[in-house]
């Protein structure tokens, strides 16, 4: 039947590999700027993207919740709205609720219901599940969005948030009315698929906890990643790169307790040749790493920006096959696909240069 | 003294351990000296007289050519000065032979015999015929006969 | 004669012609199907004895010879074929079990040919093998679940024992008896040239090899043979044989006539006795024996060796391999119902087992939905017969490859299916030492040495065409494969899409 209706398949229940533009501004200072720059910064990149996705992560936006896991979440339906929020209450204690503000945008249409939680986990609950708060969080977050038809969890760490749509970035900005938020850190990204995604959970960044990822590229071992991280839980109901990565990064960061050096050794390992060139010592780790977590390394073009709480991440494919750019003005540093996404913002930054791929670029907030 | 450019020059030499007694050899020599550009033609219902025989008892088995020794004893033995040694390759002058036999005697290893036209033949490494490389070597199917130096 | 002449299945055709009467044909044919009739001066032919070997079709050097299947033959019958009508006159004649060679012949689906390989376009770019790296380096063995750090924060990164290959191919077990001498130590020194591995199967270690022991594999089978300390410390890896994908549910089987000294000497056992192994290993009746064998050969060993286990594909397989992997076992070989073998029972080498795309798949899924996947590597076998199959199993979710029919077809196999008579004529499946001659371990290791390049260099060709430059992101990617002209069950066993979606 659905053959014969034509019906597009959703994103989800197929794989859509996509081409995009990205983008990241971080304070080191831990001074707090709208998103109003993001907005800027991505939208001298917009023929990287095609108006089928568009999205923002600010971190530090929500100081007076800071200990309270903020939720974002898509809604289908009423129906998905109180089965979501049936769930909800049984495992969280909701500190806050509300509709997340948005502005109507002639380029921004079928919106779903989108809510805003500020919760946290039930004390009882929590202990007797014997997690500690994170993964306890985590798993709620997966459940929630594999089995509850129609409810979309879409951001859920502390004191940050993902704002994302179907449409060109600079108009999701607006939509959600990003200048009225202020936090320390932005990354943005824009979205160039090559089928319709039908829904909004589709669109980048993708986010689970306080990790959020945007992503340009399309990696080749998008399934051999697939098939081993879905042993740990995860489940990747969207089909994206950038889904499969954020869940590896949330593995080998949080429950295995590597490093962020570390982690860019797994999944963008130098070359064995590489490698054979090191000292002993480092032979051995990098010979460790890239042996016991195998099936997490990724090939194919990529390039990433991932944001935690206090932190930016960027990271190359080791070929080295997308751009990315940086650049620093005092306590800013700026990170994007292209250049002249950093110098609309920053028409004089201190230093510019061209990560290498396979070396991540790592900035966090002054102690 | 030649000696230094005699002991680098390749020879035929044969690994016993892999000879199968198969006398393939036998047959590529034959053909290869038979100025034929088709084996069945140059072979078909003749008897061969090659110039390299396989000598087999006991289940041993391994081809014998001549070794172009440094110190040839056919050459010494030539009465008709048809046998020279050219930068370390013995070879006849089939012109001068005169059929005496002295030099079959005096080889130790049998390594020259009469031809049909009764003029001495022996193996010359395919340098006198279209072959290049010696035709035992290239027609041995387990790499007893190698040609190299030692 | 009479009831109990059975029609050669082949004909030997001469060009006479072409024929020089060379008689290189009558030397070199073990089983006497040619002689010289001095009286004609001619070369005359007994079709009875060919095999079809191709020994003295391949020596010819006027090539006057072919080897023709003959046309005669039994009235058209789709259900009772010739081959099976002759079984039954051959057992009604001996009595007895019908013995064969190599690998099942029958005409069973083979799902290597039935699927199809990506490559990037557009979306995603290939890269090219040549001027960038492409890696295929892989490491066998038991992974850290967890990681560790010492007191000064550095990751501990001392692993449980791996095996290093440089390609992800090893030269699966075929036991010294089964095969010659000569044969055994072209596999060792190719082994040894190309960085991976092969395997000593249930014969022992002949002590000339220990020199190569880096680069063995030593196996400890049902019947134990030559299995003593040493042997087992001789090796980079012990394999325990629990099954092989030609016979599954019995052992080996190694003629009287092929032990002589030597064999007797490796393999501790008697001249000239049948050396029968038993079916089941007798101390493993039982999962938790198979965990106690493990754990036994880790201590005698030092836990300084993987060990691997080696099952033949069946239909629970899933379940056997989920039991192995949470045995302490290292590796596990899977073996499927193609594979050769030196001698079984025609009956069980053409019905009993399933076909190790469909094994491996399936072994491969429930390993990951145990969340166990990284507990053991994955090495399967089973007629793999070019690099592209290598692929495949791989994309399926192998982390290595057992060759074997593949190995001896660069050793000059014909695939003649006669080695239970031991009268190989390429001295391959043969102890006497007129035929084993034949394979001259320089030749036959520079072979195999050229066809393990020749297809580690198609691999890298494949991999980049898929925009993959390290194996590991190959493992298990089953995107990156297609089904083509497969059903619905054969397309969900195997975790892959139909081509077109």
């Amino acid at each position: 039947m659905e053959a014969y209706h034509q019906r597009l398949p959703l994103e989800g229940e197929e794989r859509f590999p996509s081409g995009c533009a990205i983008s990241g501004i971080f304070s080191r200072a831990g001074n707090r700027f709208s998103g109003r720059s993001a907005i800027t910064s991505i939208s001298v990149m917009h023929d990287r993207s095609n108006g089928l996705g568009g999205g923002f992560a600010g971190y530090g936006i929500y100081p007076e919740y800071k200990d309270f896991y903020a939720f974002h979440i898509f809604y289908y339906g009423n129906e998905a709205k109180r089965m979501c929020e049936e769930y909800l209450e049984e495992h969280f204690d909701l500190i806050n609720l509300s509709k997340i503000p948005t502005e109507k945008h002639h380029n921004i249409t079928d919106e779903p219901l989108i809510w805003r939680y500020f919760v946290t986990p039930l004390p009882t609950k929590l202990a007797n599940s014997q997690l500690d708060e994170k993964e306890y969080t985590a798993r709620c977050v997966i459940h929630i969005n594999s089995v509850i038809k129609g409810a979309y969890v879409f951001s859920s760490g502390k004191n940050m948030g993902v704002f994302k749509a179907v449409g060109f970035p600079e108009d999701v900005g607006e939509f959600y009315r990003l200048d009225d938020y202020k936090g320390y850190s932005w990354t943005v990204h824009g979205r160039y698929p090559t089928n319709t995604p039908g829904w909004w959970g589709g669109a980048h960044p993708f986010a689970l906890l306080d990790y959020s990822v945007v992503h340009n590229g399309e990696i080749s071992s998008y399934d051999a990643n697939r098939r081993f991280i879905e042993m740990y839980g995860y489940n990747c109901t969207l089909q994206t790169d950038t889904e499969v990565i954020t869940y590896m990064i949330d593995y080998l960061h949080r429950r295995q307790g590597l490093t962020l050096e570390e982690v860019s050794h797994v999944i963008a390992a130098p070359f064995w040749s590489t490698i054979g060139r090191k000292s002993e010592e480092e032979q051995a780790e990098y010979t460790y790493l890239r042996n016991t977590f195998a099936s997490m390394l990724i090939t194919g073009p990529f390039s990433i920006i991932l944001g935690f709480n206090g932190g930016l991440m960027a990271l190359n494919d080791r070929l080295k096959l997308r751009s990315l750019v940086a650049a620093e003005k005092d306590d800013m540093v700026y990170l994007a696909s292209e250049e002249s996404a950093i110098r609309i913002i920053e028409p004089n930054p201190d230093r510019v240069w061209h990560p290498s791929g396979g070396k991540p670029v790592i900035i966090t907030l002054n102690k | 003294m030649q000696g230094n450019r005699r002991e680098q020059m390749k020879r035929v030499y044969v690994n016993e351990q892999w000879c199968l007694g198969c006398h393939l050899c036998e047959y590529y020599c034959a053909y290869a000296n038979s100025g034929q550009e088709s084996m069945v033609k140059a072979l078909k219902d003749r008897t061969i007289n090659p110039r390299i025989k396989v000598e087999e008892k006991n289940g041993i088995s391994f081809a014998v050519n001549c070794r172009h020794c440094n110190e040839p004893l056919c050459v010494k033995s030539c009465i008709a000065g048809a046998l020279s040694q050219v930068d370390g390759l013995i070879v006849i002058d089939a012109s001068k032979c005169v059929g005496c036999y002295s030099c079959i005697m005096a080889c130790p290893y049998g390594a020259l015999m009469p031809n049909e036209e009764g003029v001495m033949q022996k193996c010359e490494l395919c340098t006198t015929n279209t072959h290049g490389k010696p035709a035992c070597v290239q027609g041995c199917p387990n790499k007893a006969i190698v040609f190299e130096e030692r | 004669m009479g009831i109990n002449y059975l029609y050669p299945d082949f004909e030997v055709h001469r060009d006479r012609e072409k024929c020089i009467t060379c008689r290189v044909c009558e030397r070199q044919c073990a089983n006497e199907v040619h002689s010289y009739d001095a009286e004609s001066n001619r070369m005359v032919s007994d079709d009875t004895k060919c095999v079809n070997c191709h020994r003295c079709v391949s020596l010819c050097p006027t090539h006057a010879l072919k080897i023709v299947k003959t046309n005669h033959g039994f009235k058209d019958n789709a259900n009772w074929k010739g081959d099976v009508i002759q079984d039954i006159y051959r057992q009604a004649d001996s009595g007895g079990v019908l013995l064969a060679s190599m690998g099942t012949p029958k005409d069973y689906p083979v799902y290597w040919d039935k699927m199809l390989i990506n490559a990037s376009q557009v979306t995603n770019p290939s890269i090219d093998p040549l001027r960038e790296p492409m890696e295929t380096k892989t490491f066998l063995g038991q992974k850290s679940s967890k990681i560790r750090r010492d007191e000064n924060g550095k990751l501990i990164t001392k692993t449980d024992p791996q095996l290093a290959l440089n390609i992800p191919i090893m030269f699966s077990a075929m036991s010294y008896g089964s095969i010659s001498y000569n044969a055994h130590k072209s596999l060792a020194l190719a082994a040894q040239k190309l960085g991976i591995f092969y395997n000593t199967g249930e014969g022992g270690l002949h002590e000339d090899f220990y020199q190569y022991g880096k680069n063995t594999i030593v196996q400890v089978a049902s019947g134990r043979f030559g299995v003593h300390p040493e042997y087992l410390n001789a090796g980079a890896a012990i394999e325990i044989k629990m099954g092989q994908g030609a016979k599954p549910g019995i052992g080996g089987h190694l003629p009287g006539s092929k032990i002589g000294e030597d064999i007797s000497k490796t393999r501790m056992i008697p001249e000239h006795a049948d050396a029968i192994s038993p079916a089941p290993h007798h101390d493993i009746y039982s999962i938790e024996d198979l965990r106690q064998l493990v754990y036994t050969l880790k201590e005698a060993t030092a836990y300084t060796k993987p060990i691997i286990v080696k099952v033949a594909a069946v239909h629970n397989i899933s379940a056997i391999a989920s039991g192995i992997a949470r045995s302490g076992a290292d590796i596990i070989a899977i073996d499927g119902f193609r594979g050769g073998t030196g001698a079984a029972p025609a009956r069980t080498r053409d019905n009993v087992g399933i076909p190790i795309e469909l094994a491996l798949a399936s072994v491969d899924t429930r390993l990951r939905q145990e969340g166990i996947r990284n507990n053991v590597s994955l090495v399967v076998g089973g007629s793999i017969r070019s690099s592209a199959d290598v692929i495949k199993a791989i994309a399926l979710g192998a982390d290595a490859i057992y060759i074997a029919t593949s190995a001896l077809l660069a050793l000059g196999c014909h695939l003649c299916r006669t080695c239970q008579s031991g009268k190989c004529n390429w001295g391959i499946a043969t102890q006497r030492p007129e035929l084993v001659k034949r394979l001259n371990p320089e030749v036959g290791s520079e072979r195999l040495v050229n066809l393990i390049t020749a297809w580690n260099h198609e691999i890298k060709e494949m991999m980049g065409g898929m925009g993959i430059n390290s194996i590991e992101a190959l493992r298990g990617n089953r995107l990156m494969l297609r089904g083509i002209g497969l059903n619905e069950t054969e397309l969900q066993i195997l975790g892959i899409a139909h081509a077109g979606q």
